[in-house]
């Protein structure tokens, strides 16, 4: 991250208010202190975000006195691109792919970290620390510079960006440990509790708000339930659960056998469709 | 999944405290295709249980798509990445993957083993504590093994595993285990790898032969499996018994009255008090505090950082440091140079140019650094030096280099951290080498040039540019001179060395003494086309503006500049227009008389027959025309394509 602030001229931390990120957040924030980061955190809000990630983040934006930029795809508002109307690859493509683009060219922001872990997806443990993007933001996994021992170089073409995963080498273990260890905050979603869900498609989708077309026979039920990952509610399967705490979490995370992105939707095409979305950008 | 362990489901909190104190391995595993580095990396994954159910079941399906096991499941799948690997069947980068057991966590860096993968492989190794030499029992020691030692050992990984694979396809042969031994422990010799830092274990990763469980079939053997060894031998970890030393990442200025450093400490220990000594400047301070955020207020104070630590140093003392710098026990210091002999891995297509400024980053120094042709290049297959006189892909060589300024350092083999370094092209932006300071280099054996002149070339490299000459050529008011100068505002913005060579200034100057005959037009072209030599010698990207009427002294031009380097440039202005326009009024003075021998009035101008450019000002404005020849550089290589 110093490295990043020292080399590049419009830095920024991409919060997508998840476990991950909130790690991210933390380790900027020993990485600089008593400095506060010298960057803005911006959250690609596609409107349908759990109402409490939306709580939270902005509670973490305020505790930590750096700026936050909420990009939102106004152009997908207006032609109401939603996952209940437009399916779920359409819809992530525009509210999150295509705004992201959007944000990092109206604030020219140079370099953007993110949160993902090489240990999340096959495609992505291969990706650099210090991963550039054409001024069209795509990837091109052919074209990657070697990064030997920690020597980043971060010298770019005017239009190029980078993308930076100061968690690339983090497990999904290390990054629960760690949370634990540092007592960071998190999203209560990920803790057990009484939520409103319906079964639908094999998933438990909560029904966070009234944008949710329910089906005729469904009626929310509480269920004690948490999220292994976060995204936009519709689009997020929830797992029954008892786990309260983080031990509780950890011990699930430990012994259940299906993998973390199973959760998502969006994964679930050809199995090298990761590397294709990032390509295209995808983050 | 991380892992089984029966403390996971009766005592978690157990369980997370082992698992806090666990240390970490980062290992390599290098072979070839054939060697089943794929497939043993599978089944370590496998065997840990690392491979959740949905992944299973998509490595089933792909197993049956694509896998070469039959029936069985084919681990190699679950570690070729990329889609394209997956068609060729072949590793082709570097991949990272996580474990962990009881005893540790893991990461293992995955790199290809041929030899056009040598810079891949060295990647890996840059971080590794240990790797893994994989060999095919059926065919032994191979080339590739001995190149894959030389890296591993250049590289400065201590712990070797020689993992003679495929025992299964060799009657499980102690003979043939020993003899294989033998072979690579005598090489070992010759390259200086000790004897007690490698490990032979015969398995068979397809079978999982002494990967995980101590084979039947393998009763001679009685050392450690591959996970047992894995999981205990002992990472030597002597930074913290080294010199500390900490390079400046970041200076920490949140108000006026905070001023720290911050950094990783590549090595040593250090505490409130010691006395420290910034490099390269020298000057000296004690330590007044380390910060280390924990509750992010005024208590995140330690009293003792050690290596691997990133930290932030306040001193006692004002003193000048900036990012970059290193800070060191003041009586334990790096040295300090700007000459070193260098062990360099060439990574890039293009190859190595002696006497090109490439920039230099080491620790959080980026300086310019300048390559000598190479001593010799070291044959990876055969360990002969051999004569060259340039790096390309993969080579390792033995070369000087030359920096702009000081930078401490210390020798790779004492420090890791602070005696590497990556070079990047300053055009392309690439990370085209890694590198290996050995030694400063004393007055007395300065950096000889074998070779190397200081000429056009050498000049244009150090400007990263290529030399050109822009040759504008048309009538008067044509708009010459105000396209070479929207274009020369242009390259200079683009960070370019130009030079503009205009008519109205230059006859002011140089040419005062010549008028406006035909005698004195071909002398006037003939020095400018001399000073546009000199230009181009210098590097710079000569932009001449001159009616130059006549086509034998544009020709004289051209052919006393390299082929592609000279770019005529027809500003093409019909007369009438021209006229029309008649900025300077000299067309009215010329009709009326009192100029003689005005080109286009009462005198020839010769068209060019096959301009570079041809540029029609009637259509387009200045800045347009600009713009086109910037396209048209680009097209003829003067400019680089980012």
């Amino acid at each position: 991250m110093r490295e990043v602030v020292a080399e590049v001229e419009q830095p920024v931390m991409l919060y997508s208010v998840g476990k991950d990120s909130a790690v991210m957040l933390h380790l900027a924030k020993k990485a600089f202190y008593p400095s506060v980061p010298p960057f803005p955190l911006m959250h690609v809000d596609t409107t349908w975000k759990f109402r409490e990630m939306i709580e939270f983040r902005d509670r973490m934006a305020s505790d930590t006195g750096m700026e936050l930029i909420v990009h939102i795809n106004e152009e997908g508002v207006r032609q109401g691109v939603g996952p209940f109307t437009h399916g779920s690859a359409l819809h992530t493509d525009i509210m999150k792919t295509q705004a992201l683009k959007q944000a990092l060219d109206k604030y020219r922001f140079d370099a953007a970290f993110g949160g993902a872990r090489r240990d999340e997806e096959k495609s992505r443990a291969k990706e650099r620390i210090f991963s550039f993007r054409s001024e069209q933001h795509r990837w091109d996994p052919k074209n990657q510079r070697p990064e030997p021992w920690s020597l980043y170089n971060a010298r770019k073409q005017p239009k190029e960006s980078i993308r930076v995963f100061p968690l690339s080498n983090w497990t999904e273990l290390d990054i629960w440990q760690y949370i634990y260890l540092e007592n960071i905050p998190i999203v209560p979603l990920y803790f057990a509790a009484e939520r409103p869900v319906v079964e639908r498609d094999g998933a438990l989708i909560m029904v966070d708000d009234e944008r949710m077309p329910l089906r005729d026979n469904e009626v929310p039920r509480q269920e004690m339930v948490r999220f292994r990952t976060l995204g936009c509610y519709p689009l997020t399967g929830a797992i029954r659960s008892s786990a309260t705490d983080l031990p509780g979490i950890i011990q699930e995370m430990l012994l259940t056998t299906q993998s973390e992105r199973q959760g998502r939707v969006i994964d679930h095409d050809a199995s090298a469709s990761m590397e294709k979305k990032k390509q295209e950008g995808y983050f | 999944m991380a892992h089984k362990s029966d403390l996971i489901a009766s005592d978690i909190d157990a369980y997370l405290k082992a698992h806090e104190t666990k240390d970490m391995l980062r290992f390599i595993t290098c072979g070839s295709v054939d060697d089943g580095k794929s497939t043993l990396i599978g089944r370590l994954l496998y065997e840990s249980k690392m491979i959740f159910e949905d992944q299973l079941a998509a490595l089933e399906s792909d197993s049956k798509k694509v896998g070469t096991q039959g029936k069985d499941l084919d681990f190699a799948l679950l570690v070729d990445g990329l889609a394209a690997e997956r068609e060729q069947g072949i590793t082709i980068d570097v991949a990272y993957r996580f474990f962990s057991t009881d005893q540790r966590k893991f990461i293992v860096a995955d790199t290809p083993g041929h030899e056009q993968y040598t810079r891949n492989m060295a990647t890996g190794a840059s971080t590794a504590d240990l790797a893994i030499l994989m060999v095919d029992a059926r065919h032994g020691i191979l080339t590739q093994t001995r190149r894959h030692s030389y890296i591993v050992n250049l590289l400065g990984v201590k712990n070797l595993v020689l993992a003679i694979n495929k025992m299964d396809l060799v009657d499980y042969s102690q003979e043939r285990f020993d003899e294989i031994v033998s072979d690579y422990l005598g090489f070992a010799d010759e390259i200086g790898i000790a004897r007690e830092n490698v490990l032979a274990i015969p398995l068979s990763a397809l079978r999982g032969d002494n990967v995980i469980e101590k084979s039947e079939s393998l009763d001679w053997y009685h050392g450690p499996t591959l996970m047992a060894h894995l999981e205990t031998v002992p990472i030597e970890d002597d930074a913290r018994a080294k010199p500390f030393r900490m390079p400046v990442q970041w200076v920490n200025r949140p108000d006026l009255d905070f001023r720290g450093f911050s950094g990783r400490i590549a090595s040593g220990t250090i505490r409130p008090g010691d006395e420290i000594r910034a490099l390269p400047s020298g000057k000296t301070s004690t330590v007044r505090e380390i910060v280390f955020p924990s509750k992010f207020d005024q208590t995140d104070r330690m009293d003792e950082a050690v290596a691997n630590q990133s930290v932030t140093l306040t001193l006692n003392d004002e003193i000048d440091i900036s990012r970059g710098d290193i800070i060191c026990g003041k009586d334990d210091p790096t040295e300090v140079a700007n000459q070193f002999r260098a062990t360099i891995l060439w990574m890039d297509d293009e190859e190595m140019l002696p006497g090109r400024a490439y920039l230099m980053k080491a620790g959080a120094r980026t300086v310019q650094a300048t390559v000598a042709a190479p001593r010799y290049v070291r044959d990876v297959n055969s360990l002969e030096k051999l004569a060259a006189s340039t790096l390309s892909l993969n080579d390792i060589g033995s070369c000087n280099l030359s920096l702009d300024q000081n930078i401490a350092f210390d020798a790779y083999g004492d420090n890791r951290t602070t005696g590497s370094f990556i070079l990047i092209d300053r055009i392309s932006n690439r990370t085209v080498a890694m590198g290996f300071l050995k030694f400063a280099l004393r007055r007395a054996a300065n950096i000889h040039w074998q070779s190397l002149e200081i000429n056009e070339q050498a000049r244009a490299e150090q400007k990263g540019q290529q030399p050109a000459l822009l040759w504008f050529t048309g009538l008067s008011g044509s708009g010459k001179s105000t396209i070479a100068n929207a274009l020369e505002k242009k390259l200079f913005a683009m960070g370019r060395h130009t030079m503009l060579l205009d008519g109205d200034n230059v006859r002011h100057g140089l040419n005062r003494d010549l008028g406006f005959t035909e005698a004195d037009r071909v002398e006037n072209i003939r020095r400018i086309t001399e000073v546009s030599q000199l230009m181009l010698q210098a590097g710079l990207i000569t932009l001449v503006s001159f009616i130059s009427p006549f086509r034998s002294e544009r020709r004289i031009a051209r052919e006393k500049v390299a082929d592609g380097h000279f770019i005529e440039i027809y500003v093409d202005t019909p007369l009438a227009v021209a006229e029309e326009r008649d900025v300077k009024g000299l067309y009215k003075k010329a009709r009326r008389g009192e100029l003689k021998n005005f080109t286009g009035i009462d005198s020839p101008y010769e068209a060019p027959e096959n301009p570079e450019i041809s540029i029609n000002t009637v259509e387009q404005s200045a800045d347009d025309a600009a713009d086109r020849i910037i396209e048209h550089l680009y097209e003829f290589g003067i400019l680089p394509r980012s």
